[in-house]
């Protein structure tokens, strides 16, 4: 009898939080594993347009990021600016550049580096011509045309 | 009392934070997470030529697309809406009426391949010259190819070795515009490709699967009928030209 009393006093027994962290760091290690973190930070406002036909790239260490849109600091202007890295640079700036992306990778995947162009909608086709143009003259001619999935 | 304290052991280390430690561990992994992987429009440069080549190029082999700096399309010399490109590229791809205007599309049989390669053959074992040998291996390697596609696909039509999409813009084009006409010639050459693989293979072509080695010579058939022929030519003032 008195048994049976005690059990109904106690009430619902409370949920053991002992598995909580376990299941914390399982969510951890998966962020963990799937992060890349951002190497450069955005100088300019890039809004990429937006393609059905795209390809995804596969190797992400076999390719070289150049950026082209507005400057985000107002004092820069309007004008699109391009950046390589984690600076502006100018037009001239890209064969030096194409040349050290190639020193840091082995002799035999330089073919298969991808310049990917991340290129604000907005931008006049002009700064784009010039800098493929530069891309050709120092031979980097695998780029593609970064772009937003449409639908 | 020290009696006591020893029989106790060292104290348990309270594990009840350890599930906060892990919170602030992963709320900043979620941060900085960037999932996105960076997909587009891949395309090949052409490499600089040296000397100017005059190539001498038949006019309907080329698919001319202008974009003004107004962002309007001139395609072929008319005026067009960008919904209607993709159509135009396909027909340039395909002439299926065997318009003048159009690349001229020529057959390939089994029977031609086998002469070809038959003949490439002697050429490069009678080839003195480097050079012209390395020219005529190429040759016969192109045709071997051509003799595997025949081999899936059965007699197919080719296009002219020459014949391209050629894509100009204006200086003040936008982005936008130049990569949303980009976007249709690659959806009109992607669909063709797609039909024909169905036809033939009862898949399409975008659900091939390049890492498979029987689907690799597929897709290496079906490019050879339908190639991505869309050139980054030399830039033209288009605003000059007219």
């Amino acid at each position: 009898m008195s048994r049976f009393k005690d059990n109904s006093s106690k009430g619902t027994p409370a949920i053991s939080t002992a598995s909580l962290p376990d299941i914390i760091f399982m969510l951890l290690f998966f962020f963990m594993v799937t992060t890349v973190m951002r190497e450069v930070d955005l100088l300019v406002k890039i809004t990429l347009p937006e393609a059905s036909e795209t390809t995804k790239l596969e190797d992400k260490a076999l390719v070289d990021y150049i950026y082209i849109g507005t400057p985000q600091a107002k004092a820069l202007g309007s004008e699109p600016l391009m950046q390589l890295n984690d600076q502006f640079a100018k037009l001239d700036e890209i064969a030096g550049w194409v040349k050290a992306g190639e020193e840091r990778r082995e002799e035999v995947l330089i073919p298969k580096i991808t310049r990917s162009l991340k290129v604000d909608k907005e931008t006049n086709m002009k700064i784009v011509t010039e800098v493929k143009q530069e891309l050709r003259k120092s031979n980097a001619l695998k780029i593609n045309y970064s772009t937003a999935q449409a639908r | 009392m020290l009696k006591k304290r020893k029989r106790q052991g060292i104290q348990e280390i309270n594990a009840g934070s350890m599930a906060d430690i892990a919170f602030l561990l992963l709320i900043f992994f979620l941060v900085t997470t960037t999932m996105d992987t960076d997909a587009g429009i891949l395309r090949l440069l052409p490499p600089v030529v040296e000397e100017e080549v005059d190539m001498q190029v038949n006019k309907r082999d080329v698919y001319e697309v202008l974009v003004n700096d107004a962002d309007m399309l001139l395609v072929e010399g008319e005026v067009m809406e960008i919904k209607d490109l993709r159509a135009g590229a396909k027909e340039f791809m395909t002439n299926p009426s065997n318009d003048i205007n159009l690349p001229e599309r020529r057959r390939v049989t089994s029977a031609e391949c086998q002469q070809k390669i038959g003949e490439f053959k002697s050429y490069v074992a009678s080839a003195t010259d480097p050079e012209a040998k390395d020219a005529y291996q190429k040759s016969l390697e192109k045709w071997e190819e051509k003799l595997e596609a025949v081999k899936l696909l059965g007699d197919f039509s080719e296009l002219p070795p020459n014949a391209v999409i050629s894509l100009q813009t204006g200086s003040k084009t936008s982005y936008d515009m130049y990569v949303r006409v980009q976007n249709e010639l690659e959806a009109g050459i992607r669909e063709l490709r797609d039909e024909l693989s169905k036809e033939k293979f009862g898949r399409k072509y975008t659900e091939l699967d390049e890492k498979k080695d029987e689907d690799k010579a597929l897709i290496k058939a079906v490019r050879l009928v339908y190639p991505q022929r869309v050139s980054e030519a030399e830039p033209v003032d288009v605003t000059k030209k007219s």
